[in-house]
């Protein structure tokens, strides 16, 4: 047994291990190397990079582009920086992700354990919705806003992105509870529980690791949206709006350590979620596929 | 009325009926075994009972009251599945108390009902566990447990013993039977196993294709069986079931069977009332125990006979040696005593205890009633 076990693991010597180790260092060098820009430039100030070489460390330390880009920049016509549009794509993307994943983990426990006449149909037509671009729902998207009155407001936006993301969420959780035994809840209905205690008291305790799956694909994907936010948002657009205002406008001085300081702020929270909940990512993920 | 009535119960999905006019009626304190091959609608039938499964005609009634179309939780029934279905997120006791909880018991009084079946059920120091965290016959305990705080009219069980291993499993055979015993609720227990069926019940309904094919004590159903499909799923090693011929000799009536050398064999029956099949053809079906030696055959039984034939093979079991000879064209087993000398070949002289034997109509498969 032990013999046979040595033959098939792999052999790795020290040479091919040194090998391996210094391939791995170079690609990790090669995928770092444009945050390492960003951070290293974004702490620069801006003659030395007009005038020196993008790739050097700061010579004068300056935290001042980032206050820059936080409190003051130039953003379309007002300096307000990025401050108020990050605190509205909070606004929205919290409420988004917490009630687009509510509505999943409803979903998901009714299709699976309420089921129904047609409940296949209805999961087939809201998987249809995970593959909608987003560019065919922009004019009825706009004509159902104006008729709420939610046009160019935050709660807008809000509907916009849950109305996107039940369709995800709602896979995710109905293959997460297709796993889980249907024994369970009929042994808490005989114990009295109803609809709404069943889903509070057993099925969401053990919803750990698709709800980490589920927050992680939606908090992302709603704040790094463009295109609802530059069409909807109106007065009250999100950062990646911002960003691309701070970025690309075409009047004055290209002030790049801000636009690097700005940048990083836009992906922080997305780049926190995942280092927060990342590990958790992944076994959600193979959760659910092993059945469904 | 009985205590738990099932009258006329179908159950169909579409157009397809999987339980046909079911009628079972059990007294207070009876234990009810359903038993039958997967697929018979034992569970089917138990999920109706529970709740769980809508009854497509016909009533089941509990303690005189109808309960078509009442919500489980208010049956007053307490249910042990075969994964225990334990919660996994609460501890022992809160998985047994959840039920209580659910109906509004005060706290205290949960906790005293907790108490006094974890001392029964001796599971006092699981408590505070996790169901992860407890062994197979540990979780059974707990889900038992968690049907016994709720102190219920009836306990349904669907297959609770089906997950443990062999020993363990006769364990809580016994354990379950002593619980029944002490406590003299009445109890529906599904089960594919026919020796808990037979070890546990007071009364079996053996089911196969939607239908209850026999309803009786264990011993009617062991002694008597209703038809050939009873006979031989009840019963291990199964009864023989023989093809043989009635012939009346001297007022009684014979079952003549061909051994192995194809000689006709003349099986005096118990049953003077078989000579109205004279020349008929029958299924003769005997038990294995009632093939023995002729110093094992029972003393009391009037009516032992003699029966030369050819061994085809000898199984030792270590309590029994089982004896497979040709009979009537198909294999028969005859249990023996254990130290019994035979050998595979030889021509053995055993003795039949005829008063254990049935007949079976060959078209119909139905019992010959005598």
């Amino acid at each position: 047994m032990s013999v046979a076990t040595q033959d098939t693991a792999v052999s790795t010597g020290r040479v091919t291990r040194t090998f391996i180790y210094l391939l791995l260092i170079l690609f990790a060098l090669f995928y770092l190397m444009p945050l390492f820009v960003m951070v290293a430039n974004s702490l620069k100030p801006l003659p030395e990079i007009t005038g020196g070489n993008m790739m050097a460390l700061p010579q004068d330390w300056t935290i001042e582009p980032w206050l820059q880009a936080w409190s003051s920049a130039q953003i379309g016509v007002e300096p307000t920086g990025l401050k108020p549009y990050f605190l509205n794509s909070v606004l929205m993307v919290v409420p988004a992700v917490a009630i687009s994943t509510v509505l999943g983990a409803l979903n998901g426990y009714v299709l699976t354990k309420w089921r129904f006449r047609g409940d296949s149909i209805l999961f087939g037509l809201m998987l249809f919705s995970c593959f909608i671009p987003f560019q065919i729902v922009l004019i009825p998207m706009a004509m159902i806003l104006g008729k709420l009155g939610l046009a160019g407001s935050i709660p807008g936006l809000v509907l916009v992105h849950v109305v996107y993301g039940v369709g995800f969420t709602t896979l995710y959780y109905r293959n997460y509870y297709a796993a889980f035994p249907t024994e369970l809840v009929r042994a808490a209905m005989i114990d009295g529980a109803g609809f709404f205690r069943i889903f509070w008291r057993i099925m969401l305790p053990v919803s750990g690791p698709i709800t980490v799956v589920s927050v992680i694909w939606q908090f992302t994907n709603i704040w790094n949206d463009f295109l609802f936010g530059a069409s909807f948002g109106g007065q009250s657009q999100p950062m990646t709006v911002a960003l691309n205002n701070l970025v690309q406008s075409s009047t004055g001085v290209k002030e790049y350590n801000v636009h690097f300081a700005g940048a990083i702020l836009a992906a922080l929270p997305t780049l926190l979620v995942y280092i927060v909940a990342g590990r958790y990512f992944v076994r959600g993920l193979m959760a659910g596929s092993v059945k469904g | 009325m009985g205590f738990l009535d099932i009258s006329n119960v179908t159950k169909s999905y579409g157009t397809v009926e999987v339980l046909h006019r079911v009628d079972i009626s059990i007294e207070e304190g009876e234990f009810l075994v359903l038993v039958g091959p997967s697929g018979c609608g034992k569970s089917t039938l138990l999920n109706m009972i529970a709740g769980l499964e809508n009854i497509t005609s016909g009533e089941v009634s509990i303690k005189d009251r109808v309960v078509n179309g009442v919500h489980p939780s208010k049956r007053n029934i307490a249910m042990v599945f075969q994964s225990y279905a334990l919660y996994p997120n609460m501890t022992v006791g809160q998985n047994m108390t959840f039920g209580l909880e659910m109906h509004g018991v005060p706290k205290p009084e949960r906790d005293r009902a907790l108490k006094e079946v974890a001392a029964l059920l001796q599971i006092e120091q699981l408590l505070d566990r996790k169901p992860s965290q407890l062994s197979g016959g540990q979780r059974q305990r707990v889900a038992m447990g968690r049907a016994l705080v709720r102190d219920p009219d009836v306990f349904l069980f669907d297959e609770p013993l089906s997950n443990l291993d062999a020993k363990l499993r006769v364990d809580m055979r016994t354990e379950i039977k002593k619980l029944h015993e002490k406590l003299k609720t009445t109890i529906v227990y599904v089960t594919h196993d026919q020796i808990e069926a037979l070890t546990l019940s007071t009364r079996i309904a053996v089911m196969n294709q939607g239908y209850v094919q026999q309803l009786g004590t264990p011993k009617e159903i062991y002694d008597t069986p209703a038809n050939v499909f009873v006979a031989t799923f009840m019963g291990s090693p199964a009864m023989n079931v023989l093809p043989a011929r009635v012939a009346v000799r001297e007022g009684v009536p014979n079952a003549v069977v061909r051994d192995a050398d194809g000689n006709e064999q003349f099986l005096p029956f118990s049953q003077p009332g078989l000579a109205s099949r004279d020349g008929q053809d029958i299924l003769l079906g005997i038990r294995p125990e009632a093939i023995t030696d002729p110093d094992g055959a029972d003393r009391k039984s009037s009516n032992v006979v003699p029966l030369e034939n050819r061994v085809g093979v000898t199984e030792p079991a270590g309590s029994d040696t089982f004896v497979t000879m040709t009979l009537g064209g198909k294999d028969a087993i005859a249990r023996m005593r254990a130290d019994v000398t035979v050998r595979a070949g030889d021509t053995f002289g055993f003795a039949v205890n005829m008063e254990k034997a049935v007949a079976f109509d060959p078209k119909t498969e139905e019992r010959i009633e005598p």
